[in-house]
This record gives C-alpha cells, structure tokens and sequence, in this order.
C-alpha cells in the first residue's frame, strides 16, 4: 500500500513536470535565442541549443531600435490609468448597487450586466471615433480611455458589498453617519480584497490590450509594449534574436511582478475571473 | 411617534436614492458614453457607408449586410473562427480540469506548480505569438529542429491551409490553460472532503471519484468556464494578427472574424462594413451562449 502509494507520486509528478516543460520551453527558447547571433540562431544541430557565448548583442541592438522607457512608460500608463479609474467608480457604483435601494437602480444594474454579455469589438468603432473627434489620438488618455468605467468591476464589488454584514452599516448609522460616511469609513474599506483582485485583473487585461492600443495610437512614442512588438514583427524581419530580446524585455517586468505575488495575482484572476 | 418614524423612513429613503445615483453616476455617464450609446452608433453605422475622402456617410441601407452574406471571407473567417474554438475550448478546459485536480490536494512542489502554469498568462499575447511563430519557423523553428532529430520530416505548422487552425489553438490553449485551471482550483475547493472519504470507503477508484463525484460538483463553474472560453474563443484575433502575414498560403484560411473586423474598420477604413461584420458576430455569440444555456439543464449541476 505504502509502495503503490509512492509510485502514484512518482506518476503524478512526472505528469506535472512533463507539463511544466512544455509551459516553459518556449520563455527558456526566448531567452537562449536572444542571446544568440543570427547565424547560431539559425544552425539545425539540435545538440547546439545554448549560444556559444552569453551575448547582449541583440538586446542592445534593439534598444537602440526601440525606446524601451518610453514603451514601458506608456504601458505602466495604460495600466495603472486603467486601474485608477476602474477601482474608483467601481467602488462607488458597487456599493450603490449592492446595499442602497432607489428608483431606477435594478434598470442601471441591468444596463451594467448587458454590457458584460456584449463582445467588445462592438464599441471599438465609436470610441474611436470620440477619442478622435476630442483630438486625443496618440495620447495616454487614448490609451486609458475605454477602460474610464467598468461593468465588470461594477458587478464585482456589488458582490463584495452584497457579503457584508447588514449590521455594520447599521451600527455605523446609529453612530450618526451618514451614507457617504458609512461608504467611506466603515464599508469601503472592507472590499479592500475585491478591489486588489479588481485592480490585478484590470492590470493584467490593461497590458495584454493589443487592439485598442494599436488601433489609436500610432505614434513611436505614444504606443505601448504590445503594440511595439506587433510594428516590429515586420521590421526585423527573421532577425530572431533581436525579436526574441525585445519580446523578453516585453514580458521580463510583469513576470518578475507576477513572482513577487503571485498568490495576489492567482486569487484575484480566481475571485473575478470566477464571477466574469 | 408612527408619524415620526414614517417620516425618517421617507427621509432615509431620499437619502438612499440621492446617494444611490450619485455614486452611479460617473460608472453610468461612462457606460452610456462608451458603451450603451456606441451599441446604437454601431448598429446604425453598419446601414452606412463612409463617403469619398472619409467625409460623410452615405446611407446604403442593407447594401453592407448583402455584401457580407455573398462575402466569401465572412464565411470563411466565421468558419475559421469555429475551428480554432473547437480545437481551443475543449481541450484548454479538460487539461486545465485535469490540472486542477491534480493539483488540489498537499503535496510538494503544488504552488511552483501552479505558478509554472498560469505564467503564460502574465506574458503579452504579441510576445507569445512571436516566440511561438519561431517554434513554429518551418526552416529554423525548434519544433522541426526536434522532429528532424527524431528521424520525422519537417512539418509547414503554420502554413498549410488544412491544419494551421489546430497549431494556432495550440497557442491559445497553451496561453489559457493555466486561467481555466485557476477557476477551476477555485471551484474544487469548494467540494466538501467528506464525499471522498466516502468514496474512500467504498472502494471507489480514483478515476471513478473523478467522474462521479469531481465533475458533477464542479459542472457549474465547468458551464461558467466554457460559456466564457467560448466567447472569448469566438473573438481570437491577437494570435491571427501576429502569427499570420498576408501573404501565407494558409491566411484566408485561419483568418478570424475578428481580425476581418480589424482589418475592414481600421486598415481599409471602411466602417459601415466593419460594423456589419461584428452586428455577425454578436449574432453568433448570442445564438452560440443561448444554446449553452439551454443545454446546461443536461448537463449542469445544481444543488
């Protein structure tokens, strides 16, 4: 019993490290090729899979191509613009809509749930029609912009309010609070999970934006990194080590930022990712 | 007294109501901005059509949804799109499921396990797409470079037209899988433990547990998880955008309805088409999401 117990562990691991390799293959074959020359890059002896000699050819090489401060200025922007505004009116609409009652209130909450339901290609066009109409082509607002409000985060912290005690909210109006006092003082704070799995994934979705980005930033220097890597497909041609550095320094920040908390970042995708 | 109490009733009930919109207010002014108001502007462009010089619009009436139902690459492009997420859906979610279970009881290495997995998902899609397009390189990709090793001819992965869809879900369920498999670790621990001390008991195999006791417990968020994969499935473009050139003999077969989408609204300008094109796609999604729903009764379950 002891023994088939044992062996079951062995199965069981090497199942997961088997999928763990293929996880990991490509970042480790993005990181080998990008420290290597074109001409190793391209050699078919499979027995030469590491660069002859650790070099920072390509990566330098693309940062003279690349701004990369400018790229990740412009995406830290997008990211925590986003996150800025989401968190915000989220927290306020959620915990109207969660522990306040007034007319009108379950026709707006249905107005947020109908925007959840729709793909979201069906307001790309007319947003970028505003954005441009304002003149705010190839700015950060452009960037920030679609993601000003919420519906998702809206739902997501109704929820969280909608799990707090009753009592609370009432102690705290015995005490002669008012609304926006119990709001600010007593519940808000209390969502602080929610608002952290909000902001991780508005982050997250905020950094994996190809279209958007692409489709009203144009300019060199008002992109973000997705839409850097997308123009530079072209550009570098079958350069493979220069593309695989660039891709590297796109992805580098937010896995060393994943590593640091990882926990945060697994429980918030799990607790809105679940209620998406 | 009565009358006093009404009228702190009523007083709260203003309170509530002035406080209640005003904390709605800029999450509604933005939705109705940027998202309840484009609904219509979309609809109402798609009976349109950008004028010469992109000055004005001219009304075409249907012309714009006749074009697209006699547009062989509409069809083709939603057809495509039905093909990566036939490919992408089911299998992200039965490894991720199967991860998930495996997962979810003590043992050494779970969470550098877990974190292994979902690292795809911090990683930009563009970034993913390049590095796996070079996998893939038919002359120089480590994919070939292994096969060759093996003794196996090289494959074209990404340029022939028959098979290029399944190598492209492989980047999407690679991508994925590590986010179903967070929902659905979410999901097991919810089950109570008790059940499979039970079947414990019982003598019931593992795989007899999985299918007895895991799957339909966990049906509800296995229902959350597909609805969701599904629509995002239905609206691939990223991948497409960076893995395919216009010029690769598998292009207009792997090009997704999405990516048409893009490529009419933004490249060619041409918006009044581009808007018929997602008015399909919503079409699609609600028709494919209302048989979902419908079919869960079968399958889900509640309790």
């Amino acid at each position: 019993m002891e023994n088939r117990k044992y062996i079951n562990s062995i199965l069981l691991h090497l199942v997961l490290i088997m999928g763990s390799i293929v996880m990991l293959v490509p970042f480790l074959w993005m990181v080998l090729t990008a420290f290597k020359t074109i001409s190793e890059s391209t050699q078919m002896n499979p027995f030469v899979m590491f660069p002859s000699e650790w070099r920072f050819d390509a990566f330098e090489s693309v940062m003279t191509k690349m701004s990369f401060g400018r790229l990740y200025w412009n995406t830290l922007v997008l990211m925590l613009g986003r996150v800025f505004f989401a968190v915000i009116t989220a927290t306020l609409a959620g915990y109207a809509f969660g522990r306040l009652e007034f007319r009108g209130r379950n026709l707006m909450f249905s107005l947020v749930i109908f925007q959840m339901m729709v793909p979201v290609q069906i307001f790309i066009i007319p947003q970028y029609l505003i954005v441009s109409g304002l003149g705010m082509l190839n700015t950060s607002f452009a960037l920030i912009f679609p993601g000003l409000v919420s519906a998702f985060g809206t739902f997501l912290l109704r929820q969280s309010y909608m799990s707090l005690p009753k009592e609370l909210e009432e102690a705290a109006r015995l005490d002669g609070c008012n609304i926006g006092q119990t709001f600010l003082y007593v519940m808000a704070p209390l969502t602080r999970s929610a608002m952290v799995a909000l902001g991780i994934f508005t982050a997250l979705f905020a950094f994996k934006d190809l279209m958007w980005p692409l489709v009203v930033n144009t300019e060199q220097s008002t992109i973000p990194l997705s839409a850097a890597l997308a123009k530079i497909q072209g550009q570098f041609a079958a350069n493979y080590p220069e593309l695989m550095a660039a891709s590297l320094l796109a992805v580098i920040p937010m896995i060393i930022i994943y590593l640091f908390f990882q926990k945060q970042f697994i429980q918030g995708i799990a607790t809105s990712g679940g209620k998406l | 007294m009565a009358k006093q109490a009404k009228l702190k009733g009523t007083n709260r009930a203003r309170s509530e109501f002035i406080w209640g919109w005003l904390f709605i207010l800029p999450t509604m002014l933005g939705l109705f901005a940027l998202n309840i108001i484009p609904i219509f502007q979309t609809i109402y462009q798609s009976f349109f059509k950008a004028g010469a010089f992109g000055r004005g619009n001219v009304f075409v009436g249907l012309d714009n949804y006749k074009r697209m139902f006699a547009d062989e690459s509409v069809w083709q492009a939603l057809f495509n799109t039905f093909k990566y997420a036939v490919v992408e859906v089911p299998f992200s979610i039965a490894i991720a499921l199967v991860l998930a279970v495996l997962l979810n009881r003590h043992m050494r290495g779970r969470s550098l396990y877990r974190t292994i997995y979902f690292l795809p998902m911090v990683a930009a899609p563009a970034a993913v797409a390049m590095v796996w397009r070079w996998l893939y390189n038919s002359e120089f990709g480590l994919l070939n470079h292994l096969l060759n090793t093996l003794g196996f001819d090289s494959v074209n992965w990404i340029s022939n037209p028959n098979t290029t869809f399944v190598w492209i879900a492989v980047v999407g369920i690679w991508s994925v899988i590590g986010y179903n498999m967070v929902l659905f670790l979410a999901g097991l621990q919810e089950i109570p433990q008790d059940y499979y001390e039970a079947a414990m008991i019982d003598g019931a195999s593992a795989v007899k547990q999985f299918f007895n006791i895991t799957v339909p417990l966990i049906s509800p968020m296995m229902f959350f998880v597909s609805v969701t994969r599904i629509i995002a499935a239905m609206q691939v473009f990223d991948v497409i955008y960076m893995m395919m050139d216009r010029n690769n003999p598998a292009f207009f077969k792997t090009q997704s309805l999405v990516y048409l989408f893009y490529r009419y609204s933004f490249v060619e300008s041409d918006r009044g088409y581009g808007s018929a094109i997602v008015m399909l796609l919503l079409l699609v999604i609600m028709i494919i999401t209302v048989i979902q729903i419908r079919m869960q009764k079968k399958w889900v379950n509640y309790n």
